[in-house]
């Protein structure tokens, strides 16, 4: 079936003005202070925020700064709250948003500047703090045929493993508002995925000391904020309650 | 100055250079990782499709080896490859798969039973034997004789770069995160490390180290439309590039995907290919296999693109405000396929086109994809020119891919290459070889250069604009240093993109801000960028012949006779506006497979004088040694055992071919 000419983006004809609010701040400056700063722009045929913020940074303001690398939904670098939600901006048609964007960085995550923070420095503490790795006593014997998994456990395995560290959920999070040290639901679903790896011989005892407290599973007030903007739709809100099942059993 | 002594610096944190931390972290060395991004940002996560790997576990992989692969290598290469590295590289890559599947990596697996596929347009049966059941399965990729292609549904890339990074954190492998390298400290043809720029505070640090590996990715940002990810400028070939002493490698072999969408030029995957998904025209027609009967969609990525790029000046294309596209179309594998295999995909198709590939066709052409050209180095991935700089991954011409790059082939090079390349640096570093006694005042004389450059870019209010000049070098490389290519044209090129690097050194910034600084940071990198494409250009310009991804249409041939050379291009003097260019032979001699037809694209070559005697030696080989096993006919013909690390040397077991001493 060819695709319909209506549905694609690129065919769309529009003439709008868009207005986008950005909030400002440079932390490395003593004279900055947190403000509001507008551009606007004409928009283009397919035009995504990374597209937008590209041209706003190189016709009026080269001083912007913001994070992209694949700019295809796939690395995680562009977090920021778009008109108030977590969400990924590459991936963000200007067209499925009104006239009046407002972009700000993501909270919760030490702001690097303008629309970038350091998420990558989280990742590395929530990846230092709860082992994200599979714990196996023998070294894999590269030599020989690998060890066999059921199929179906390594698609269970993978659909956890698309979390892309993005810092969205974390954005989402009343409890990680409250609790700087909470593991917010990227660290709990991280621990759903070695759980489930029969490869990880870490025991229900082992997942408890690093997520069975108010800092881990016990702190989630079920908000689920997190499951409404994750990127990648992971079902965090099944990881959850799942985790905090198997950790409350835990003697 | 601030000054770090550390080991090993390696350059670039993604698989590749994360990779090679690991490895000489291991041998008890130490080691920082320096990245543009947070690691697991890097590039590599962006590979879709797989990477391959002669398991031979699924049925329709069963006789596969690393025979098989190696010859698909070569053939892919368009001979252009070195037929050692690539032994030894076929000859690591189930090692790489096995090793990550122990660290994590959640590899599809085989199911045994019947299933259905699409092979050709038709649905088949494909029955997996009950033996097979739970080992790693593997997908089809262009250029291969077998389903080879090991993968984690479309994303692979991911899942290996995120087993890579949590590995070095629980190797406790620092890795420094928005920090750039700006230059390699060196002396006297040693490298001695590199000034490194912190992205946020501006502050520069001089690294010191016994041994200097570059794993920055390629180079697709010099070109208009690319699917590489926007850090992908080159710039670690540039400052290899700048020191005037290490080589660069066939700049000009750069790979066109044939299937990035339009217009945003956002990859998807050959595994929609692989699986069974069809290229069709503006009417509908699948035009693949009156071009290609045998291979068809599957042909190497080099004859598709060209193949799409034809259908399309013969005004087969679909019109778009965009300019000329095809169409993908997966609708063929059904929707359970799609939304279970190839869901990355998917989504792009959803976000970025507000289609849905289930039922509706991809708007696709040809786009930048990969570069096979880099810091030329030897097996050990030292440089040639340079020592004690390493390079691997893409932004090494290490060289297993020629003129072409087979898919599936650069994510397992990244993997492979950093367990290779690690061990020989290792090696290196526990050898008195490495020893070194630099004064700091060489430290200092590159600190305080790199410093002034900075100062000047900021104080001097030159009248032109980095992004002006940025914009043109890119239309220039995708208008006339593109798929095809021609004298005129890369004449043309070369003489602009010189005018290019002149306007470059007379550039004017708005903001004087030295911490975080985005104009700043696009101004510094911009002549590096320049010198890439120069050296793209020119190498193009000068080979006047046809091989793998170089197409020229004014010398269609494939020249064996006077291009079987790999280009070599080094920048002898800054202030120079071309590189200097020079030649290394390729050995027919010593080849296990002879330069010969593809079995795809055009049979047109010219033969090298030594070919014909060396294909009678290698039939005389293969006639004396009838009946002895594949690894001692192999032996005979081109040894490399001897090249790898002794940890690697051991051989693959297979369902076929148990392990003799298990």
């Amino acid at each position: 079936m060819q695709a319909n000419a209506r549905n694609l983006i690129m065919n769309e004809t529009t003439t709008r003005t868009l207005t986008i609010q950005i909030l400002r701040h440079n932390p490395q400056d003593p004279e900055s202070e947190p403000r509001f700063e507008s551009y606007q722009l004409d928009e283009a045929p397919g035009m995504t925020l990374f597209i937008a913020l590209n041209q706003i940074r190189d016709e009026q303001a080269p001083s912007l700064q913001f994070d992209f690398v694949c700019r295809a939904g796939i690395c995680g670098s562009c977090g920021m709250l778009i008109n108030g939600r977590p969400g990924l901006a590459c991936r963000t048609l200007t067209s499925k948003l009104g006239p009046e964007i407002t972009l700000a960085p993501l909270p919760v995550f030490k702001l690097i500047g303008d629309l970038s923070v350091d998420t990558g420095a989280w990742a590395r503490q929530m990846g230092e703090r709860l082992e994200t790795w599979v714990h196996q006593e023998s070294e894999p014997d590269i030599d020989r045929l690998e060890e066999r998994m059921d199929p179906d456990r390594a698609e269970e395995i993978y659909e956890l493993d698309r979390c892309i560290e993005c810092g969205c959920c974390i954005a989402a999070c009343g409890t990680a508002r409250m609790r700087k040290d909470f593991v917010g639901a990227a660290g709990i679903n991280k621990m759903a995925r070695f759980r489930l790896d029969p490869r990880d011989e870490r025991s229900d005892e082992d997942f408890y000391e690093l997520v069975g407290s108010d800092d881990g599973v016990f702190g989630c007030m079920t908000l689920l904020g997190c499951n409404d903007v994750c990127p990648k739709e992971l079902p965090l809100q099944t990881q959850l309650a799942f985790m905090r099942r198997k950790m409350a059993s835990v003697k | 100055m601030k000054l770090v002594y550390t080991d090993v610096l390696v350059i670039g944190g993604g698989l590749a250079g994360l990779r090679a931390a690991i490895g000489v972290k291991r041998r008890g060395l130490d080691t920082v990782v320096l990245s543009l991004v947070p690691a697991k940002r890097s590039h590599s996560a962006a590979a879709q499709g797989g990477m391959q790997a002669s398991l031979a576990n699924s049925a329709m992989g069963r006789g596969d080896n690393e025979d098989v692969h190696f010859e698909d290598t070569v053939k892919g290469s368009d001979w252009g490859c070195d037929q050692q590295v690539a032994r030894m590289f076929v000859h690591t890559a189930p090692k790489a798969v096995r090793e990550l599947a122990g660290w994590g990596v959640p590899w599809n697996r085989v199911r045994s039973g019947e299933r259905e596929a699409v092979v050709n347009a038709e649905k088949i049966t494909i029955s997996e034997s009950p033996e097979a059941h739970g080992l790693i399965t593997a997908r089809d990729f262009g250029g291969t004789k077998k389903w080879r292609t090991c993968y984690t549904s479309d994303g692979t890339g991911h899942a290996m770069l995120f087993a890579l990074g949590d590995q070095s954190i629980a190797n406790g492998i620092p890795v420094m995160e928005r920090k750039e390298a700006l230059a390699l400290i060196h002396e006297g043809g040693r490298c001695y490390g590199a000034v490194v720029r912190d992205l946020v505070t501006g502050e520069l640090t001089s690294f010191v180290a016994r041994a200097t590996v570059i794993a920055t990715g390629g180079y697709g940002r010099i070109y208009k439309v690319s699917t590489n990810g926007i850090i992908c400028e080159g710039t670690g070939m540039g400052i290899a590039l700048e020191t005037g002493v290490a080589e660069l490698g066939n700049m000009e072999a750069v790979q066109f995907h044939p299937t990035a969408i339009v217009p945003a030029g956002i990859l998807t995957t050959e595994g929609c290919r692989g699986d069974g998904g069809l290229l069709r025209d503006v009417d509908g027609h699948r035009f693949m296999p009156d071009y290609e009967p045998e291979k068809k969609e599957l042909a190497s990525r080099d004859v598709v693109s060209r193949r799409m790029t034809e259908h399309m000046r013969k005004g087969k294309g679909v019109k778009s405000p965009y300019g000329d596209h095809l169409w993908l179309d997966i609708t063929v594998l059904g929707r359970a396929h799609v939304e279970k295999n190839l869901r990355e995909v998917k989504d792009i198709c959803h976000y970025f086109l507000g289609i849905d590939p289930a039922v509706d066709w991809i708007p696709v052409r040809p786009t930048q994809h990969y570069s096979m050209g880099g810091i030329r180095t030897r097996h050990t991935g030292e440089s040639t020119t340079l020592k004690g700089l390493f390079a691997c991954g893409e932004a090494a011409c290490w060289d297993l891919h020629g003129f072409n790059r087979l898919g599936g082939n650069s994510v397992a090079e990244t993997v492979v290459a950093g367990m290779i390349v690690s061990e020989f640096i290792a090696d290196f570093c526990q050898s008195d070889e490495s020893e070194i006694s630099i004064p700091t005042s060489l430290v200092r004389e590159f600190h305080a250069r790199e410093q002034g450059r900075l100062d000047e870019l900021l104080a001097t209010k030159g009248s032109e604009r980095t992004s002006d000049i940025r914009r043109r070098m890119e239309e220039i490389m995708i208008d006339k240093v593109g798929i095809f290519r021609t004298g005129v044209e890369l004449d043309e090129a070369v003489e602009e993109l010189q005018q290019l690097l002149h306007r470059s050194r007379n550039l004017g910034l708005q903001s004087s801000v030295h911490g975080a600084n985005p104009e700043l940071v696009a101004a510094y990198r911009l002549q590096k960028m320049l010198k890439v494409a120069l050296c793209v250009a020119l190498g193009a310009r000068e080979r006047t012949e046809s091989r793998g991804a170089h197409s020229r249409e004014d010398h269609p041939q494939r020249d064996d006779s006077n291009w079987l050379k790999r280009t070599l291009t080094t920048w002898k003097n800054e202030n120079d506006t071309l590189p200097t260019i020079d030649y290394e032979p390729i050995d027919v001699a010593g080849m296990e497979l002879p330069p010969g037809f593809r079995g795809y694209g055009q049979a047109n070559h010219r033969n090298h004088p030594d070919t014909e005697a060396r294909v009678s030696e290698v039939t005389a080989i293969r006639e004396q040694l009838e009946g002895a096993d594949r690894f001692e006919i192999q032996n005979r013909l081109m040894p490399y055992k001897h090249l790898l690390p002794e940890r690697y040397r051991e051989r693959n077991e297979r369902l076929e071919e148990p392990n003799p001493s298990s």
